[in-house]
């Protein structure tokens, strides 16, 4: 199990985003966290990313106790990932985006004194930094953009350069929440397919979506939350008939 | 699309006339402003440090710059100590101050943090006009010696009694400053801060810790305050409460966004233009400062990336006329 | 005791008057979504408006009052479409730099039509009560009285006037006021004339009490900053009662401590109380644009 998520609740004032979920991450599959609108599934991805600290409950990373810790301390330890509106330093140029990806995994290179210095620590990092990028770049097919401003260009490239400041530092897991929201049919594929391939380079991928198409092609397993609560977890197909499952997304059936 | 502006050669001969300025300069007056505004432009390099590369807008810059004022007149004055040992230990001490107040401080953001940061200001205002026994209290401190002569063996010594002294070495700091700035912005280091002032969340979700960083650009930029307003004491020779006054923030505040945030020449060009335009206002006598706010009003609706942003966006058009549109 | 009631009794005199100057600036930061740093300037034109049609135009201290309300009303309107309206999809940092600029004018205006000197303006109620010891003059005791009468007229108008309710709405959500057709520029304007209307009425309440010079603006603009801060940025309750707690803190430590330090106790309290909740005594986690 690479993460774990042990009755995790948050409340946010008088109201309960997340109810108890119990749940893991297996190393290596894909993960998909389904379920309604509000039902709690970008607060349980801020709670495993520490950008919240969840009301009670416990998450373990890599059989390490991670609840309540910040999120860049939890990013260092190999997780990354995406947001809803696409988060992108948008001042910036892609390069410095991925490079800002890369960041954390720098040795002594980010270091106030080697800066200054040009040490050949820096140097090194430098190196191993910019060689990284490049590769991220052809990853993610943005090698002509490289020196662009992300204000340049379009929905879907920026998505993809999301996905690529996630995936510059070699983390263990990335958590995608909707990365094909608001995209149209072809950008979506571009992603889906894009995510396909980066789980087969063996990162952990875990997701959250709504297009049930791309769900079903892509998870291995599935988690379903309503209301803030677990309703259903298991393989595609198990889900897709599970009945409150389907109640939940489409309403009770009315007796005629 | 390469500008002139990003050409080494530019860059070479600004040195050039910069090293012999002093021998076209026509009197004391306007050569006293010159070496002010290369002291001021220290002053604004190291704001933009902190508020436009790492977006955090502190109001408390005079203060620290006055810190390093007093800490220099202090330690020369009372103590007796040579410019050379107190213009460190200034600067150091003004650092170090940054960093106990950074640490509360920059727990606040944004409007809250600028408050935060007027009021630390005014609380060292109102010590320095207070703690007479060791500040001289409103009168402040007076007959501040210039920078002790430096002795060069077998040649003689070079002494900071001249204006043109004085100059090379506020020139020699602000290139100091000036290389320190280069290096930190473009780097790593350097996009950390601007990641923090463009997104702080995906900031700390890419595994940047936002606080130290933060912290860093802080206690930097007071460190070089503090440094300009040492060296200031000394060859202004008379420092009073006004020196760390919000003032000296608003004038800072101005030189950056005026010539330009979040890029080194920009601060540079402010801290010499402003002047320059306040002494053609001068003919304005009481009205010279209405004149002046009605300016920074129009200039910062219509041209809010200050002069650098104008030049550039002037560049870039020249450019794409060059290039054939 | 005798001294404690009577730093009491000036406590919540100053408290008052903060209050109102405070009420002002948090009405308006939930409009522009950022502190108009000029406010504390349009109090101290405020105070020589009234100066102006006392001394000079020779009209009873009553209306020169509503004149000088009316007048400064406007010029909050003006302020803000001159400075604010233009920048209010830019950076938050260009509106602090149109307001140094607004209050550069306004401070070296002043200077230019009054000097740098400070001005007095005749005591209207000159009557000294003796109430439990303590030593009440007329005019303290009246802004005291208009003030609370103030303070309570303007949560009455916000709560239970749909006027006031529209300036609650554009202040939780802009957009959302524009889409149910609220004029939000309206509504910005109106609230501007309310908060400036509202800090001439201080100025003039205070001004026989204290001199008024071209600095004046200055120090209490800050002060305004640090109740907001205290009270929560956007809160009508959190201006009162910050603005009454710091006028006790600066009575009490002023009186008893010590009254060159007087101010450093207010800034110092504030450093403090953000120290430990960086959002303020009442602040929300969620801030404006900022």
């Amino acid at each position: 199990m690479l993460l774990q998520g042990e009755r995790l609740v948050k409340h946010f004032g008088g109201t309960v985003a997340v109810d108890d979920v119990t749940f893991n991450v297996n190393k290596g599959e894909i993960l998909a966290i389904i379920g309604p609108n509000g039902a709690g599934k970008s607060v349980l991805f801020s709670l495993i990313s520490g950008l919240h600290k969840p009301t009670s409950g416990k998450i373990t990373f890599q059989g390490e106790d991670i609840t309540g810790f910040k999120s860049h301390m939890i990013s260092r330890r190999g997780m990354a990932r995406t947001f809803q509106l696409t988060a992108l330093f948008d001042e910036l140029r892609v390069v410095d985006n991925l490079a800002l990806g890369y960041q954390k995994r720098t040795t002594g290179g980010t270091n106030f004194w080697a800066t200054l210095l040009h040490s050949a620590g820096w140097k090194a990092d430098k190196a191993t930094m910019e060689a990284k990028i490049l590769e991220t770049l052809g990853f993610i097919g943005l090698e002509e953009k490289a020196l662009e401003l992300v204000s340049t260009l379009s929905q879907g490239e920026q998505r993809r350069l999301s996905i690529g400041i996630a995936l510059v530092s070699d983390p263990e897991l990335i958590l995608f929440d909707e990365p094909t929201g608001g995209l149209i049919q072809k950008d979506t594929d571009e992603i889906t397919h894009l995510i396909r391939k980066v789980n087969q380079t063996g990162v952990t991928v875990c997701l959250i979506e709504h297009k049930m198409r791309m769900i079903m092609d892509l998870a291995n397993r599935i988690v379903v939350l309503n209301y803030g609560s677990q309703i259903a977890e298991g393989a595609p197909a198990e889900v897709a008939a599970n009945p409150e499952v389907i109640e939940a997304y489409l309403g009770r059936k009315r007796d005629a | 699309m390469v500008t002139w502006l990003q050409e080494k050669w530019f860059y070479v001969v600004i040195m050039a006339l910069a090293l012999i300025v002093p021998f076209f300069v026509p009197n004391r007056y306007i050569f006293q402003i010159i070496i002010m505004s290369c002291l001021f432009a220290i002053g604004a390099l190291s704001l933009n440090l902190i508020l436009g590369y790492t977006g955090q807008a502190s109001l408390a810059h005079g203060a620290f710059f006055g810190i390093g004022a007093y800490g220099v007149a202090i330690l020369t004055t009372t103590l007796g100590w040579s410019f050379w040992a107190a213009l460190p230990v200034a600067a150091l001490s003004s650092a170090f101050l940054g960093l106990i107040v950074g640490i509360p401080a920059l727990r606040t953001r944004g409007a809250y943090f600028a408050i935060a940061t007027l009021c630390l200001g005014e609380i060292v205002v109102l010590v320095a006009g207070n703690w007479t026994g060791l500040t001289g209290g409103q009168n402040g401190i007076v007959g501040i010696k210039p920078p002790d002569a430096i002795p060069i063996p077998m040649i003689g010594e070079i002494s900071f009694q001249s204006q043109t002294s004085q100059y090379y070495l506020v020139l020699a700091f602000l290139l100091l400053t000036i290389f320190i700035m280069h290096r930190l912005v473009y780097s790593l280091k350097g996009l950390t801060f601007m990641a923090i002032r463009n997104n702080e969340v995906l900031a700390e979700a890419v595994g940047i810790n936002t606080t130290k960083a933060k912290l860093l650009s802080f206690v930097v930029a007071n460190f070089f305050a503090g440094m300009a307003g040492g060296i200031y004491a000394s060859l202004i020779s008379s420092i009073s409460p006004s020196v760390a006054s919000l003032k000296i923030t608003f004038d800072f505040l101005l030189y950056v966004l005026l010539g330009g945030a979040a890029s080194l020449a920009g601060p540079i060009l402010g801290a010499f233009a402003l002047p320059v335009l306040m002494e053609y206002l001068q003919f304005l006598h009481g009205y010279q400062m209405i004149v002046f706010g009605v300016l920074l009003v129009v200039v910062i609706i219509y041209c809010p990336r200050g002069l650098m942003g104008g030049i550039t966006n002037l560049l870039a058009k020249i450019n794409n006329k060059r290039m054939g549109s | 005791m005798d001294l404690f009631l009577q730093q009491i009794f000036n406590g919540v005199m100053l408290g008052s008057t903060y209050a109102i100057v405070a009420l002002g600036l948090t009405l308006v930061y939930g409009i522009l979504q950022i502190p108009n740093f000029a406010h504390g300037h349009m109090y101290m034109l405020g105070a020589y408006v009234c100066f102006f049609l006392i001394t000079v135009v020779a009209i009873p201290y009553w209306p020169a009052v509503a004149v000088t309300a009316a007048f400064m009303a406007g010029g909050g309107v003006v302020l803000e479409w001159l400075a604010y309206r233009p920048l209010r999809h830019e950076s938050p940092i260009n509106s602090l730099i149109a307001a140094l600029g607004a209050l550069i004018v306004l401070e070296n205006g002043v200077i230019a039509l009054w000097g740098p000197q400070g001005h007095r303006i005749g005591n209207p109620f000159p009557a000294v009560f003796d109430v439990l010891g303590i030593t009440m003059s007329g005019q303290r005791l009246l802004v005291i009285v208009i003030g609370v009468a103030l303070m309570l007229l303007l949560q009455l108008f916000i709560k239970k006037t749909t006027l006031g309710s529209t300036i609650e709405a554009v202040a939780q959500n802009q957009e959302g006021a524009m889409l149910v057709g609220i004029n939000v520029n309206l509504v910005s304007s109106l609230t501007f004339a309310i908060s400036t209307g509202l800090a001439a009425v201080a100025a003039c309440l205070v001004a026989p009490i204290f001199m008024i010079s071209p600095s004046m603006g200055a120090m209490l603009g800050m002060k305004a900053f640090i109740i907001c801060i205290l009270g929560g940025l956007g809160s009508v309750p959190g201006a009162i009662f910050g603005g009454l707690i710091l006028g006790l803190i600066e009575a009490l430590g002023g009186g008893y401590i010590s009254s060159a330090y007087k101010d450093v106790f207010a800034f110092g309290a504030l450093v403090l109380i953000l120290a430990i909740k960086p959002t303020g005594l009442f602040g929300k986690e969620v801030q404006g644009r900022w």
